[in-house]
């Protein structure tokens, strides 16, 4: 076991490597460096700069070296001080942008998961429990029906429903008075009461999928005979379900971490920018659009390596549940 | 197939019948699959040839319809003496701002009556790109009084319209981003399947690099990386191409799968102990094999790209206006203010979900299909 996740550990040093390089390469593709957009703003503001300063300014940043050399330095300073470089947009370090952001999307697709296992496991099991009823193809309808609506279109309608029906705002984590405060336990309350509309969004596609899947597996079992035998022993029907076919049908739900992860993190950068979240997605594509490379880059690096880090634990995990992957 | 079907079928022809055959009569007891597969083509038939299926023109801004809401269309026209006729027509409506507001308001003017025609005549488009044609579906009798089916938005543009000619970005999106994928997909994943080792575990941990990365934030940064002046061609060839860097890793895998499968199978060790090239063993012994498996996998992949440009879009990274895609035509119903005034904007986003429901329902059906031999 312990040699299983050492190697596993180990594998990901390489993904970790190509995920840095691929953000860098993404800093880097826009035409231009930093110091043309430096230069294009001050000329905006009608201030001259002359090609020296401009070489100056090239020389400090490092920008007059080959990519390789500059992206040691920028992987070296976030290594070894943590330092992303600058905000070009901000004029302000990348760090202090990011983590709090970061956290709170941490916070918003953990729960998403553990939203989304939630739904999915009873509807699952029901599903298959009472197959070809009503409530079975009902479920199916929905089901695919969630697969097929975009996360961003789902949140725009519970907005247009929310502001409609409702006359409220439904946007942000916070409610004003906490936005700006420090953190305190009424501030993490008001942010449990904000954050269940968009896990709800965001958990629909990964249900619907789930769903799928649980009913699947739930179905293989059913018909085994030690589930006949266990009802011939007198076993009440709820019971022998929990007990025998939901446990081994249950695996592929520690394997789903593995996909699911990256989709609910691409869901919560859409769904995010919809209802305007203080998660890393507006933030990513405001950086984006406004060609601010570094912030850009480090949420990009950030990002892909928590879901690396997802699919590692989900990975282990799985080598728990099942042995028959870790003698592989 | 089942048993079921086989009853259902002649015995003297199952016994003949060829694979495709054989597929399409297990492909045929899957309703779901058949609905999916009317409304696929059908969808598929507005992307070839929108400007017929349009009543207005997709561009023509019209100021005296900002938020034009959609018509109701009467189907029973009823005449002064009280005798009726099945006659399609719709009243106009006629724009009055609220003193106080200045907000506009329609409404239906009970006075007059405009017609509607199938085949009528209305604005030239070019019908497959090729013959300038001025014949639409539907149509009013008199050109200067526009149908607003779902309604105008912003610029008093003709929703319904609009999304008929984006019918043609976005479902096209779809078929050259997965030939794009299944391009690197069959070419990555066979080599991976047909000569294992060393090549399938750079191959594999590759595929499942791509697969464990998020692909928003990747496809933003890519996005954004192209340059804004490039024109709508060139720049639509892009997006699919970076919808596709990351599409291909599920076809690849599917790919290798089933090259592994096969390559241990009778007929193919006996193609090879026959002197057959490598180039022949591939195409034509184990290529027809697993060819409808590769049809399914790509008809469920038509819908994940579909979803992909949308949101690429909606977002402002993807397609640009002009250009006209319903995930650009969504970006209108992006805040909450036009969307509360005109919910109309949503239409395009019921499009959407009906291409990629029906396209999912297809896949399914193929995909159940594809291996008609076993039981």
């Amino acid at each position: 076991m312990l040699r299983f996740i050492i190697s596993r550990t180990l594998w990901m040093i390489p993904s970790l490597f190509v995920v840095s390089f691929l953000a860098f390469v993404l800093i880097q593709l826009p035409p231009g460096d930093y110091v043309t957009t430096y230069i294009a703003t001050l000329a905006a503001s009608n201030e001259v700069v002359d090609q020296n300063t401009a070489a100056d300014l090239r020389q400090r940043f490092g920008l007059d070296q080959p990519l390789i050399v500059q992206y040691v330095k920028w992987i070296t300073g976030i290594l070894t001080r943590g330092d992303f470089g600058l905000s070009f947009e901000w004029q302000q370090p990348v760090s202090d942008l990011i983590w709090e952001r970061m956290a709170l999307t941490l916070i918003l697709t953990f729960s998403t998961l553990l939203a989304t296992w939630g739904i999915a496991l009873p509807i699952g099991v029901f599903s298959a429990v009472k197959k070809y009823s009503i409530g079975d193809y009902i479920v199916t309808f929905f089901s695919f029906l969630g697969l097929a609506v975009p996360s961003f279109l789902l949140a725009l309608v519970l907005m247009y429903i929310a502001a409609v029906q409702f006359g409220q705002e439904v946007g942000g984590l916070f409610s004003e008075q906490y936005v700006n405060a420090p953190w305190s336990m009424g501030k993490v309350f008001d942010l449990i009461h904000h954050l269940w509309i968009p896990v709800i969004i965001l958990a629909v596609s990964g249900t619907a999928s789930l769903i799928r899947v649980m009913r699947a597996n739930m179905l293989d079992e059913l018909g085994k005979p030690y589930v006949t035998t266990a009802r011939a022993k007198g076993l009440s029907e709820f019971h022998l379900l929990v007990k025998y076919p939901v446990r081994i049908a249950l695996n592929p739900f520690i394997s789903t971490i593995a996909w699911l992860l990256p989709n609910l993190v691409s869901g919560s950068i859409i769904v995010a920018i919809v209802l305007s979240l203080p998660t890393a997605g507006p933030l990513l594509l405001q950086s984006l659009m406004s060609q601010d490379m570094y912030l850009a880059g480090a949420f990009v690096l950030l990002i892909c390596t928590l879901t690396l880090i997802g699919s590692l634990v989900s990975d282990i995990l799985l080598a728990f549940a099942d042995p028959r992957i870790r003698l592989e | 197939m089942t048993d079921a079907a086989l009853a259902a079928v002649d015995q003297k022809r199952l016994a003949v019948a060829s694979q495709w055959q054989l597929m399409w009569w297990a492909f045929k007891r899957h309703h779901l699959a058949m609905i999916g597969l009317a409304i696929t083509a059908f969808f598929y038939l507005i992307a070839l040839i929108p400007g017929f299926f349009a009543v207005n023109d997709p561009n023509k801004q019209n100021a005296r319809a900002a938020y034009h809401p959609p018509q109701a269309i009467h189907f029973i026209d009823t005449a002064q003496d009280g005798s009726w006729s099945f006659r399609p027509y719709i009243r106009p409506y006629v724009l009055k701002r609220d003193p106080q507001t200045l907000a506009a308001i329609y409404t239906e003017d009970p006075a007059r009556k405009v017609y509607l025609q199938f085949f009528a005549k209305g604005y030239e488009y070019n019908l497959l790109g090729l013959f300038p044609s001025t014949t639409h579906l539907i149509g009013t009798d008199n050109p200067n009084q526009p149908l607003f089916m779902f309604g105008a938005d912003r610029l008093g543009r003709c929703v319904y319209s609009r999304i008929m000619q984006g019918a043609q970005i976005s479902l096209s999106v779809g078929l050259v981003g997965v030939f794009l994928s299944l391009t690197l997909g069959v070419l990555l994943g066979g080599i991976s399947g047909y000569y294992g080792g060393r090549a399938d575990f750079v191959i594999q941990r590759a595929i499942e690099f791509v697969l464990a990365l998020p692909t928003i934030p990747i496809w933003l940064a890519l996005a954004a990386a192209l340059p804004q002046d490039w024109p709508a061609t060139l720049n639509y060839f892009m997006i699919t191409l970076i919808l596709s860097l990351t599409g291909w890793a599920q076809l690849a895998r599917v790919v290798r799968g089933r090259f592994l499968s096969l390559r241990t199978e009778e007929f193919v060790t006996a193609a090879r102990l026959d002197g057959a090239s490598e180039g022949r063993v591939i195409f034509r012994h184990m290529l027809p094999s697993f060819l409808s498996h590769i049809i399914a996998s790509i008809t469920l992949a038509i819908p994940a790209m579909i979803l992909a440009e949308t949101s690429l879009s909606f977002l402002g990274l993807g397609l640009q206006p002009p250009t006209i895609s319903w995930g650009v035509l969504l970006r209108e119903a992006q805040n909450i203010r036009s969307i509360a005034t005109a919910p109309w904007l949503f239409a395009p986003g019921a499009f959407v979900v009906i291409a990629v429901i029906a396209l999912n329902f297809l896949g399914d059906g193929l995909r159940d299909a594809a291996d008609p031999y076993n039981k």
